[in-house]
């Protein structure tokens, strides 16, 4: 038994070795580095927390939070350098945690989302004045009920809660083992690392805060729902195979691994394997919101605090198409003929009803989740093309489609009215005439969702459709661009809105941010048409990283 | 290294651009003058181009290659043949005369200024050289995939130029107006992106074609593609190469555009202000017939002959349709659209007969077509804005009060109605000739459609001119200085390619040469007396 299972988890969960024969598990802590420094940063987070006074909190938690997250990064990058991208990868910390191309590449991705987005959580410049304090998007106390005389009290004494910071530092640390989990139950467990605080953050909102709290619910139960059948789908394939290592399951779908009577017995029907891995593959179509698992997305990007949503809908879908990347080519790939099919189904519905339902949407975050959806339906097609150039369309789509969304939805935090942020479409008329820079950015961001060449998301797009054309997937391919004709519909609609509209009396004013957010719509234009004009380096770094360790 | 002489051409009118848009706010005059500047620094590099190619010589000339994008096996690779020197030259010439056709067309926006960055003077002219310097390249592109990204992209500044910058001078009022403007503007650019959007996946299956065949790295190098082809390395099969030309040509008809995917350039022409429309249709469409020249025929030769009847008969309606249209016209830019489809038609004709006649007239046609709409329209823009009204109805008489007007009006007319001595008269001539030698019954028909002209030229000349001055028409001035700055030379040179073609027409045949040989085509042989008979006594026997 012990030869099959043997991973960190179930070695020193299992009662039936004696003590002494436990071995004491090897970590490998250089390899894992970057996670460890952003756990640390996030524990330093809590202490800060809990031991400086109030006034001193905000600047140390943005300090704690940079530093860490910017720390993490350059720890990637030796690692890369090092050669772990290519020739060292390696599995890590007893066969729980990957250290490969695909894993550094997501990891620093991911880093560097958050590390913008920390700079839009930090922003304190666009809400007005409250009793001549300065106050962000959270609110100032999470506990206390919405309208009620604490809430009031908290206001008044100037509480905010800096408690975001390492709320968010935990969910990038789930972040970062996601897709670098090379065992089912570390999957699991990142997977309610990152999730949970995830949640808390969603209910935060300093306005709306109904809204925000039901957004945060909803978000819960969904993915309550959702983590149950992944863990369910676990259980199922540990059946099947015995062992919750990647590898160790990959070996006994193909019929590699050694035969022995239990394994005999449970490998003779496949209905263990073939729920379980769809079990787990839905768990984690949840997470990238695909259809017909997208149903939370429009609710929750609407009802989360702007600054989050950003932050989720880039940095979450990163991660999980990051897991289903390995789950499909390291674990299933010997299922290949079982899952295509299939996942060729929700990548279609996905970019359909994702492009076709935000025609109708009037709410601009509403019509950003939708575009999401969509987006991950395009991922999906560069998903399902099952080769190396398939991973490496899909982490460059991820990594350029991270950095517009984080951009789009800074632009939506400034456009405000005396409710806070405007986000109904109505109140965007003429935005053009009011701010022309502002609606200028948004534009850009707008034609790069559209796929306009010379942005970003035309050389996402061309890479994973080009893989997908070359794996034979032609018909997705013509699903896609047909989808996304139907998608450019609705982002020329909000230019045209912005442009050719007339303003409107009372309409919203353009706040002024701080260099906070103009750093985050900086960075976000920036590596919009960088990775448009110029995507041969990103290209070959993701070329380079597209090969899963086994 | 060679002087990069044409990514000069191209890079001047960019870099005009952005520093027109940097010019700020309140020194718009100097922000005209600057653009002017950048246009004719433009021509000038375009002219140099032209005189340093070699007619008859190397297939493309003036070639610049670099790596770009390995991955997706893009170069940055421009060459020229004789037909993009040409139509480069052509977009030079005319973007100078456009801007100052519409010299004022953005002051109005510029009273009421919401915000200090409200800077509309600049962003009319620097979004004008934007359209030049992308339309430029993809001339000059010979990897289809760079000329793809900037025939995308082009339309995000058209796009602008015509909803931003449109027509004020609408049958109705602004708040209408501008709704019509914006619809116009996102029905041309819906349009056009759906098009560009099927292509997109014709150029991923010809990246994915050519991938296979080549050993792994697709390229889309218009000249190593046709290289491979010609040496047998490189076989197409026949389904593959019609899908990828369905996908190329779905994208060139909307744009050029062929019946009946042209429901957008009315809307388009209307709503735009005419210097814009100019812009429009003498350039910007340019590069959808162009593009069905170099890469439909180029690189899907059996394709292009498969589908070239139902093309025919398409372009065929187009000419009879876009001329009847225009005859029934009430608006005066709505009817200049239709004889431009009406036009557009005739090119498509051309250049799918296959023949050196048809292609050669087809080509030149591309360029007397810019030229002629070029002077009738812009002298139909200093109309409108006149009298504040494109509505026939609201004019007559003008050659009494406006007798230059009138008569640069009228010649700009003749010339879209090929009148001998013009240039368009030698274009549509060899286009007919050039069917009539292999598909006579279109020829026959397409003849039709020059009787048309007549009509809605001189009706239209007829209706607004000619007759007593019509009440709201006796303030109408006449041209001033710069308005006969631009519609002087666009007229001399109406005369003098009429009468004296050679030079370009030595510049496009031995391009179109090439061409024919890719499509394996030659001419039908003459039909002399002495061939009938001969065909005769063999059919007897």
């Amino acid at each position: 038994m012990t030869g099959i299972i043997h991973s960190l988890w179930t070695t020193a969960a299992d009662p039936a070795l004696p003590l002494d024969r436990i071995p004491t598990p090897k970590i490998e802590y250089a390899q894992l580095s970057p996670v460890l420094i952003v756990f640390g940063a996030a524990v330093l987070g809590v202490l800060v927390e809990a031991l400086l006074p109030r006034r001193g909190r905000y600047v140390a938690q943005l300090g704690v939070s940079v530093v860490g997250l910017a720390a993490a990064f350059a720890a990637i990058v030796a690692l890369a350098a090092d050669g772990y991208a290519s020739t060292k990868s390696h599995i890590a910390a007893m066969g729980a945690v990957a250290v490969d191309g695909p894993a550094l590449f997501l990891q620093g991705t991911i880093v560097l989302v958050a590390l913008v987005a920390a700079f839009t959580f930090a922003e304190r410049r666009l809400d007005p004045l409250v009793h001549g304090r300065r106050v962000d998007s959270f609110a100032a106390q999470g506990a206390a009920v919405p309208g009620s005389e604490q809430e009031q009290r908290a206001v008044r004494a100037g509480f905010t809660t800096t408690e975001v910071f390492p709320l968010l530092l935990f969910a990038v640390a789930g972040m970062m083992i996601f897709p670098a989990a090379n065992d089912l139950l570390t999957l699991f467990v990142s997977l309610e690392v990152f999730s949970l605080p995830l949640y808390l953050l969603c209910a935060l909102a300093r306005r709306h805060r109904l809204l925000s709290q039901e957004s945060a619910v909803k978000y819960f139960l969904l993915g309550a729902f959702s983590s149950a059948i992944l863990l369910f789908g676990i259980a199922l394939l540990y059946g099947y195979a015995g062992t919750i290592s990647y590898g160790g399951i990959a070996d006994v779908v193909s019929g590699t691994a050694r035969m022995t009577p239990a394994l005999a017995n449970t490998t003779a029907n496949d209905a263990l394997l073939l729920i379980g891995g769809s079990m787990v593959v839905v768990g984690l179509l949840f997470k990238v919101a695909a259809v017909p698992f997208h149903m939370w997305t429009p609710d929750v990007y609407q009802g989360a605090p702007t600054p989050v949503t950003g932050f989720m809908a880039a940095a979450t879908k990163v991660a999980a198409f990051g897991a289903l990347l390995r789950l499909l080519y390291v674990v299933l790939p010997g299922l290949r003929w079982d899952w295509r099919p299939v996942m060729w189904g929700v990548a279609i519905a996905t970019m359909v009803i994702g492009a076709v339902v935000a025609v109708t949407q009037t709410d601009v975050k509403r019509l950003l989740a939708y575009s999401s959806i969509a987006h991950a339906g395009f991922i999906l097609a560069g998903v399902i093309a099952v080769s190396p150039d398939g991973v490496s369309s899909v982490l460059f789509y991820l990594a350029a489609y991270s950095f517009v969304t984080l951009g789009a939805f800074a632009v939506v935090t400034l456009v405000r009215d005396a409710g806070g942020e405007a986000t109904h479409l109505s109140r965007w008329a003429g935005l053009g005439r009011r701010s022309p820079l502002v609606a200028a950015v948004f534009a850009v961001f707008l034609l790069a969702f559209a796929g306009i060449p010379l942005t970003s998301g035309f050389a996402g797009k061309f890479a994973v459709f080009k893989a997908a054309a070359q794996a034979g997937a032609v018909p997705l391919v013509i699903v896609g661009v047909i989808s996304s004709a139907v998608a450019a519909f609705f982002y020329i609609r909000v230019i045209v809105l912005m442009f050719f509209s007339e303003p409107q009396p009372g309409g919203p004013s353009v706040a002024v941010p701080s260099p906070l957010t103009v750093t985050a719509i900086t960075a976000g234009a920036v590596m919009t048409l960088v990775l448009g004009v110029a995507p041969q380096y990103f290209l070959d770094l993701a070329g380079k990283a597209s090969v899963f360790v086994r | 290294m060679a002087f990069p002489l044409l990514t000069v051409t191209a890079a001047v009118p960019a870099v005009g651009a952005i520093a027109t848009a940097a010019v700020p706010a309140g020194r718009r005059t100097a922000a005209k003058w600057l653009a002017l500047g950048f246009s004719l620094a433009t021509l000038v590099f375009a002219g140099l181009d032209a005189a340093r190619f070699t007619p008859g010589g190397a297939r493309y000339q003036l070639t610049e290659s670099h790596a770009w994008i390995a991955d997706f096996g893009v170069r940055y690779q421009l060459g020229v043949d004789g037909i993009a020197v040409v139509l480069v030259l052509l977009a030079a010439v005319l973007v100078p005369f456009v801007m100052l056709a519409g010299w004022h067309d953005a002051d109005v926006l510029d009273g009421h200024a919401p915000s200090r960055n409200w800077r509309p003077t600049q962003g009319f002219f620097a979004l004008i050289l934007l359209v030049e310097a992308m339309v430029v390249i993809s001339f000059e592109a010979t990897d289809v995939f760079l000329f793809y990204i900037f025939f995308e992209a082009m339309l995000v500044p058209m796009y602008f130029l015509i909803g931003g910058f449109g027509d004020r001078a609408g049958p109705k009022g602004e708040g209408e107006q501008a709704k019509q403007r914006s619809y116009a503007a996102v029905k041309f650019l819906l349009y056009n992106l759906a098009g560009g959007l099927i292509m997109l996946a014709a150029v991923i299956g010809l990246y994915a074609v050519t991938a296979h065949q080549l050993g792994g790295h697709g390229t889309f190098s218009l000249p190593q593609i046709l290289q491979a082809r010609a040496s047998g390395q490189l076989r197409l099969s026949s389904t593959a190469e019609r899908w990828i030309f369905l996908g190329f040509f779905f994208a060139f008809a909307v744009k050029a555009p062929l019946w009946p995917l042209h429901t957008w350039l009315p809307n388009a022409m209307g709503e735009a202000t005419a210097p814009v429309a100019v812009l429009l249709t003498a350039v910007v469409d340019k590069v959808g017939t162009f593009a069905m020249l170099r890469y439909c025929l180029q690189l899907f030769p059996e394709a292009s002959k498969w589908a070239a009847p139902v093309i025919l008969v398409l372009s065929v309606i187009g000419i009879i349709y876009g001329a009847l249209l225009a005859v029934g016209q009430r608006d005066i830019k709505r009817l200049i659209a239709y004889a431009s489809i009406s036009h557009f038609g005739f090119i498509i004709l051309g250049i799918f007969a296959m023949t050196s006649q048809g292609q050669g007239g087809a080509a030149l046609y591309m360029v007397n077509h810019g030229v002629s709409t070029a002077a009738w329209l812009l002298v139909a823009g200093f109309l409108i804005t006149r009298r504040g009204s494109r509505l026939i109805a609201d004019f007559g008489g003008v050659q009494k009060v406006a007798p230059l007007l009138a008569g640069t009006f009228l010649v700009g007319g003749l010339a879209t109605l090929s009148l001998p001595g013009l240039a368009p008269f030698v274009s549509e001539f060899l286009v007919l000739v050039g069917t009539f030698s292999r598909y006579p019954a279109a020829g026959v028909i397409a003849t039709l459609a020059i009787v048309l002209a007549a009509l809605y030229v001189l009706v239209l000349y007829q209706r607004t001119m000619t007759g007593p001055v019509k009440a709201g028409n006796e303030g109408i001035r006449d041209l001033r200085a710069r308005e006969l700055v631009v519609v002087a030379p666009l007229i001399a040179l109406l005369i003098f390619l009429g009468v004296y073609p050679k030079p370009v027409t030595d510049m496009i045949n031995p391009a179109v040469k090439d061409t024919l040989s890719d499509v394996h085509r030659t001419d039908p042989a003459p039909q002399t007396n002495a061939s009938l008979t001969a065909a005769a006594k063999e059919s007897a026997k």
